[in-house]
């Protein structure tokens, strides 16, 4: 238990430290996430078939690539791109962007292509006669969309979207591999300095375990609170 | 884009994804047996095995395969005792350590998916054979296992897909599958792009055999 301790004389805070970090990656790559699937959601849901194949395309090479396979792609192109797009500003410096928002930015647009199959889904599920009814009452498209099909949208797609949560949430672990300190890469770390790797990595699985169960239950009360009136 | 790697590391990474299939192959074959098993302890009356066939699901699902890779292989390893039975042969192969995280990690879907698929039987299915006289053994035999696997095949392929893309973990425990060997090229060439289409390209075609085997097996085996 010593092992634990916070301070200088264990490894606890370190580690809940690095389970915050977990946390902040998690959320980020979610909301990354997000935003890739409201681009490509429309476009999935369009009635161009040039539109849909490019959802298609992103949605089917994300999901048929290892996770570990994107993340050594941005993480070793990932400079290299962003330096590409600078020289063509003429900035010619070397520019590194940090292991978090390479990590986010990997995570998300995985998590961003199981998010859109399932705003895919949860729109097409909602009953055609609520978007004729909000066409005929002249709302705007706006407000179509905000008022009467985002609500309907959100409690179809919650249960579906814990999944992915879940799926997000694992999904971090892998950034460990480009020195993020999350919380596998500071069992790692703690691991190699105390030779005690089994105790470090069953901890790290007991927190991830902790942050699975806490986030199933808050996902639960959501998903009560969106299915209010059925 | 430099077409010539790309070329030059096709038989490398080809060669590779054959150590991928056989990983996947092998693990899914010991998961069907750990999910098989486990369905049933989920089905049994007795509290306790329920529970525990709950647990073993519950927290294989709620953890990153990675690290249950590495307290399979980084972890057991420190157990002093484990170092002197027969069993250290297998642990201290990254081989064989990857193959068993990799089954008890599918073992645990495998489990729920069978699990979810034997609960969806309709019981009058079950009380026709009873009224016929069949006894009770060769009614999970020859009505529900088979009724049960029909059901799971569409998430069963799913998971096949998702454990293919699990085994990419086993080039974190130094074994060169494809994606070890495409990290390797990328480091010594500092070309992602072009060995990522590679790579990726080898991988969607598995993807793409697979998802057509199944398509195939749900045809030929539904029940219209």
């Amino acid at each position: 238990m010593e092992l634990l301790a916070f301070g200088d004389t264990g490894w606890g805070d370190e580690l809940f430290r690095a389970t915050l970090m977990t946390i902040a990656v998690s959320i980020t790559a979610m909301i990354i996430g997000f935003s890739f699937a409201a681009i490509f959601t429309p476009l999935k849901l369009s009635k161009l078939k040039s539109l849909n194949l490019i959802a298609n395309t992103y949605t089917t090479i994300i999901r048929g690539v290892p996770e570990l396979l994107v993340i050594y792609l941005f993480f070793f192109g990932g400079s290299g791109a962003i330096m590409f797009v600078a020289s063509m500003f003429g900035y010619n410096e070397y520019i590194e962007i940090n292991a978090f928002i390479t990590g986010s930015f990997a995570i998300g647009i995985i998590s961003g292509a199981y998010s859109t199959e399932v705003f895919r889904g949860a729109i097409q599920s909602i009953d055609k006669g609520q978007f004729e009814a909000a066409k005929v009452l002249g709302f705007s498209k706006f407000k179509q969309f905000y008022k009467i099909i985002l609500p309907q949208m959100l409690r179809l797609a919650i249960p579906n979207l814990s999944n992915v949560w879940q799926i997000t949430l694992k999904d971090t672990s892998l950034i460990s591999v480009t020195g993020l300190v999350e919380i596998m890469r500071q069992s790692y770390i703690a691991a190699g300095s105390t030779r005690d790797p089994l105790f470090f990595y069953s901890f790290a699985a007991v927190l991830y375990l902790l942050l699975t169960f806490l986030s199933m239950k808050l996902i639960n009360k959501l998903e009560v609170k969106y299915s209010r009136g059925y | 884009m430099d077409f010539e790697l790309m070329i030059n590391s096709f038989p490398k990474l080809l060669n590779a994804a054959v150590i991928t299939l056989k990983l996947l192959s092998v693990s899914l074959i010991v998961g069907l047996f750990i999910g098989f098993l486990f369905a049933i302890l989920r089905l049994n009356k007795n509290i306790f095995i329920n529970r525990f066939a709950y647990g073993y699901s519950y927290v294989f699902r709620g953890t990153p395969l990675l690290v249950q890779i590495f307290i399979i292989y980084f972890g057991l390893g420190q157990i002093e005792y484990l170092r002197s039975t027969f069993l250290w042969v297998i642990l201290k192969e990254p081989y064989w350590c990857a193959i068993i995280a990799f089954a008890l990690n599918t073992g645990a879907y495998t489990s729920e998916i069978l699990r979810s698929a034997f609960q969806t039987i309709k019981p009058g299915i079950i009380e026709a054979g009873q009224s016929l006289g069949i006894s009770s053994k060769i009614i999970f035999y020859k009505i529900q296992i088979p009724i049960a696997i029909r059901q799971s095949l569409p998430a069963y392929g799913n998971e096949i897909i998702l454990m293919m893309k699990g085994t990419s973990l086993a080039s974190t425990v130094t074994l060169m599958d494809l994606t070890g060997v495409a990290k390797y090229i990328i480091s010594t060439t500092f070309k992602p792009i072009e060995v990522f289409i590679v790579a990726g390209g080898i991988y969607l075609f598995m993807t793409f055999i697979i998802h057509n085997v199944i398509k195939f097996l749900e045809k030929k085996y539904s029940f219209n």
